[in-house]
């Protein structure tokens, strides 16, 4: 995970990816990505949090066409690959929208786990954060 | 009844695709169809807002329609920009600021799903570049959501889209005339899962006009007149369920619909069983199911019944987007919110013609939604 676009949204914890986002230290409410204000209490006293790396699948869909820019997976609409994308509601209840690793057997409620993968096509390709299905036997 | 502003103009040009034709030249149109509707110069309008989001500048229409001087606001609020318009002609007019006001909106949008920049929308690079900023993956999260919390079978999607286009296949001006079987529209090619390519409206282009003027002044100006009895738009509150969110607070909020909606029916004075005629935002045919309850028609869930029994077509209880919504008609983003508000005039005028809502339709109610978390809801009685 040395090549993510967004370095801040993710911190390896015990080998382990954890985003990372904000919490407000008036109100408590927490933030994915970190920001600067609380749009709950509108304190500007924020400090940052360990968001954590597993949830449960809240809501998904698939993106089933190419996206225009700033989309730059690098694809056409010829070698384009469908996308899982969805919310998942990590422990702290924050609902986090990402990328998921599959695109079938998607179900609502379903346990996840954050994971670190390539959206971009090529040698150098750029990862991002995404959530994956946690299966059976699997840590 | 001094303070009660009345409408007395409409004028659409019809949305679809128009090679050759400007956004901005539509939007002329439309504002002189609402000033023959009116029987009212150019010359006689005393202040204007309006807007579009990808077809330039609405005060530029002065160039096409004469450069009289007067107050040309330009509103920028999204799917709500005619909305906003209307709300703000209201204001100006109560507090005298001219005798007679134009909202008009228009728009000419490139092919395919809208592509937004986040810096716009206040969001971080990464959201655009790994394709999490699409409006279209939004309404499916929120429709897949929806649908599990509720309850409610897949099937309905269909149904709602087979009513709107059945609907546009008997108004003159829609875009997609042709009624498509729930068949077709269920096994139309899948863009964001629940939602496939018949439940999605498309961008487009055309131009509304509305002219309003104060109860003291009909008699004057003359016309059928059309009253606001409600106009209004609001913000999302922290926690609801919004396009373009990276992430969504653990408690949820009531939407910004919820919001004008409750807002609108109290300025009204009048509740959602009062009304004969209803316009909801259908970005999407899962939106429309939503936004029947958000509105206050029916209760969370209760969609399933109201549907399949038909409630929702135009001779029923609960007459939907009589004139086949934004699914048929397409989404002239700064045209959408008044072409609603026009087609209720319409009904109550009863000028619909083969989609008039039979009876004397007394009440009629208009609502848009859209990014970052915007409605505008109006409420017009005869």
């Amino acid at each position: 995970m040395n090549n993510l676009l967004a370095p801040h949204l993710v911190a390896l914890v015990d080998g382990a990816p954890r985003l990372m986002g904000s919490r407000c230290t008036a109100c408590g409410e927490r933030y994915f990505p970190a920001c600067r204000g609380c749009t709950r209490c509108c304190s500007t006293d924020l400090a940052p949090a360990d968001l954590g790396g597993r949830g449960s699948l809240w809501s998904w869909t698939v993106q089933g066409f190419l996206p225009k820019a700033p989309y730059d997976s690098g694809e056409t609409a010829s070698d384009f690959a469908p996308y899982g994308v969805g919310y998942v509601e990590l422990s702290c209840g924050l609902k986090v929208e990402a990328r998921l690793t599959e695109v079938e057997g998607l179900v609502i409620g379903m346990p996840m786990a954050l994971v670190v993968v390539p959206y971009r096509k090529g040698s150098s390709g750029l990862q991002t954060y995404a959530f994956s299905p946690v299966t059976e036997g699997r840590p | 009844m001094t303070d009660d502003i009345a409408i007395i103009g409409v004028g659409m040009h019809p949305f679809g695709r128009h090679d050759g034709l400007s956004g901005l030249e539509q939007g002329a149109l439309a504002v002189r169809a609402a000033l023959a509707d009116a029987g009212l110069a150019w010359s006689q309008v005393g202040v204007a807002y309006g807007g579009s989001q990808d077809a330039g500048n609405a005060d530029a229409l002065a160039n096409l329609l004469g450069l009289t001087g007067m107050p040309f606001i330009n509103v920028a609020n999204g799917c709500a920009t005619g909305g906003s318009a209307l709300a703000s002609v209201v204001s100006a007019l109560r507090a005298g600021a001219a005798d007679i006001g134009l909202a008009v909106g228009f728009d000419k949008h490139p092919r395919g799903a809208f592509n937004a920049r986040p810096a716009d929308w206040g969001l971080e690079e990464w959201y655009g570049r790994t394709g999490l900023m699409l409006t279209t993956q939004f309404f499916a999260l929120k429709t897949q959501r929806y649908l599990h919390e509720h309850r409610l079978s897949e099937d309905l999607l269909a149904l709602a889209a087979e009513r709107a286009f059945r609907n546009g296949a008997l108004t003159p001006h829609a875009w997609r005339r042709q009624a498509l079987s729930r068949e077709e529209i269920a096994e139309s090619a899948v863009v964001n899962p629940p939602l496939r390519k018949y439940m999605f409206c498309n961008p487009a282009e055309g131009g509304a006009a509305v002219l309003m003027c104060r109860a003291a002044d009909v008699a004057r100006f003359g016309g059928r007149p059309i009253w606001i009895k409600a106009a209004l738009m609001r913000t999302r509150h922290h926690g609801s369920f919004e396009v373009f969110s990276p992430s969504l607070a653990p408690m949820q909020a009531a939407s910004p619909t919820v919001t004008a909606s409750r807002a609108a029916f109290e300025a009204a004075g009048v509740g959602p069983s009062d009304i004969n005629v209803i316009q909801l935002q259908d970005t999407d045919s899962g939106s429309e199911l939503i936004h029947i309850a958000e509105n206050g028609f029916c209760e969370h869930g209760e969609q399933e019944r109201l549907l399949r029994r038909g409630e929702t077509e135009i001779g029923a209880r609960l007459p939907i987007n009589t004139d086949g919504g934004c699914l048929a008609n397409g989404e002239p983003v700064g045209a959408s919110g008044l072409r609603q508000v026009i087609e209720v005039c319409l009904q109550l005028r009863r000028q619909a013609g083969a989609r008039q809502v039979p009876g004397q339709p007394r009440l009629g109610y208009t609502h848009v939604y859209g990014a970052p978390g915007v409605s505008a809801v109006t409420i017009l009685q005869t």
